[in-house]
């Protein structure tokens, strides 16, 4: 679990900023009762955020859309890669029937 | 051979600021990984990019490039982690975009793609989607800051990253340790998922500055005051090294700039020697003036000249 503090030395935040992002739930901490607790993934998530505003030039407002749009398209990755694992397990000339049928479009 | 920064930003050697900035984002919304998923070439050139940035875009670094000090990699690789779409696309993804909502009819879709194409059985228990795939994946590698002194790089210590009031992290610095070098430790990182193995810790230690030391690769230099006597008449002095004082001989003679080298009084390197400590000394007069030395001068220099600015004369 990583800390407030921590998040900020790690993504190279300031304070002010990520408590904002935290406001505008761009970032999500596990724990927000006493004090708050990030993880990994969060912090890749800060990270992403500082390289859209700092490196990327990407405008404050247009960060929500880029996040949400980058998410979308994480999330429908990831339900075709459980896709692909089922199609794995089926009986060889089913995955056959399924190449075939990729082929022809 | 790798290209240089330059040629990778596509800038010319004497371009300013602004226009590396401007090389930099152009090339790095073209490449950025988020935008270029699974594109493994835009990742390499977005990594080959941000690092030919890190290097161009700090004046130090660049100064030191272009003295030919530091290769195009910058003395310590820059470890650019794109690593959020791991996350995003991996079991806790959907903390950040659910799918929930609308899984059901996607999968009823799905069900009925096969039924009909495959001629699976339908929505119930028995086809290939009511097995449960077992995942089994290692760890996330979790990535910490430590700042060390400069004299716990050089002879070696223990420390202990804090991580939470009830979780902490040993590390063990080993001698002759650089800075921004990363440490890794094995198992101490991301739980592992479905009885994967635990990924590692990555720790990149920082080495704080020392006043009175400074390192440049194994060897450390150290500018050492001496009297006006020492540095004519020589003589013994005490020395500061990394392992406490030394005795070092002063040759009649030496000048401030003269420098001197004690042997093996460096950074450990990696195969158990060690690299060279060197002293430049710093002739001082007497704080405040003292009479009898300037009366002495007076009398000494009219018939001993000596021009130590020869050759500083402007052309």
């Amino acid at each position: 679990m990583i800390t407030f503090e921590a998040m900020c030395q790690m993504a190279s935040v300031e304070p002010g900023e990520l408590e904002r992002w935290i406001a505008e739930r761009w970032v999500l901490p596990e724990s927000e009762s006493s004090s708050y607790v990030f993880t990994e993934f969060d912090v890749a998530r800060v990270r992403l955020i500082v390289e859209l505003r700092r490196d990327l030039a990407v405008d404050e407002e247009a960060v929500p859309i880029v996040l949400r749009l980058l998410d979308q398209l994480y999330a429908t990755r990831r339900r075709m890669r459980s896709l692909l694992r089922a199609l794995e397990s089926l009986p060889e000339e089913h995955r056959a029937a399924v190449r075939r049928h990729f082929s022809e479009d | 051979m790798a290209r240089s920064p330059y040629e990778v930003l596509g800038v010319a050697r004497d371009a300013s600021e602004e226009d590396i900035r401007r090389a930099y984002r152009r090339l790095a919304k073209q490449h950025h990984p988020d935008l270029n998923p699974g594109n493994k070439e835009a990742e390499a050139r977005f990594k080959e990019v941000s690092a030919a940035n890190d290097l161009l875009s700090d004046a130090a670094k660049r100064a030191r490039y272009d003295r030919g000090e530091i290769d195009e990699t910058g003395a310590e690789k820059p470890q650019y982690r794109a690593n959020y779409r791991g996350f995003a696309e991996g079991p806790d993804g959907a903390k950040y975009y659910t799918t929930e909502g609308v899984a059901p009819e996607d999968l009823e879709d799905l069900f009925a793609i096969f039924g009909r194409g495959a001629g699976v059985g339908g929505a119930g228990g028995e086809g290939p989607f009511a097995r449960r795939t077992h995942i089994r994946m290692r760890g996330a590698d979790q990535h910490y800051m430590l700042t060390i002194d400069f004299l716990e790089a050089i002879n070696g210590a223990k420390k202990r990253l804090q991580l939470a009031p009830d979780k902490s992290l040993d590390v063990t610095i080993p001698p002759g340790l650089r800075d921004g070098q990363i440490l890794r430790l094995k198992h101490q990182g991301g739980d592992g998922v479905g009885g994967g193995p635990r990924g590692d810790a990555l720790i990149e230690v920082h080495v704080a500055p020392h006043p009175l030391f400074r390192r440049d690769g194994d060897d450390i230099h150290v500018e050492l005051p001496v009297t006006i006597a020492e540095a004519a008449l020589g003589g013994r002095i005490s020395v500061p090294a990394p392992d406490g004082a030394v005795t070092m001989t002063v040759p009649a003679g030496s000048n401030t700039g003269t420098r001197l080298r004690l042997r093996g009084k460096g950074a450990p390197k990696p195969d158990g020697s060690r690299g060279d400590e060197y002293v430049t000394l710093k002739v001082m007069l007497p704080e405040g003036g003292d009479k009898a030395l300037a009366d002495f001068l007076r009398e000494w220099a009219p018939k001993h000249p000596y021009d130590p600015r020869r050759g500083t004369e402007p052309a």
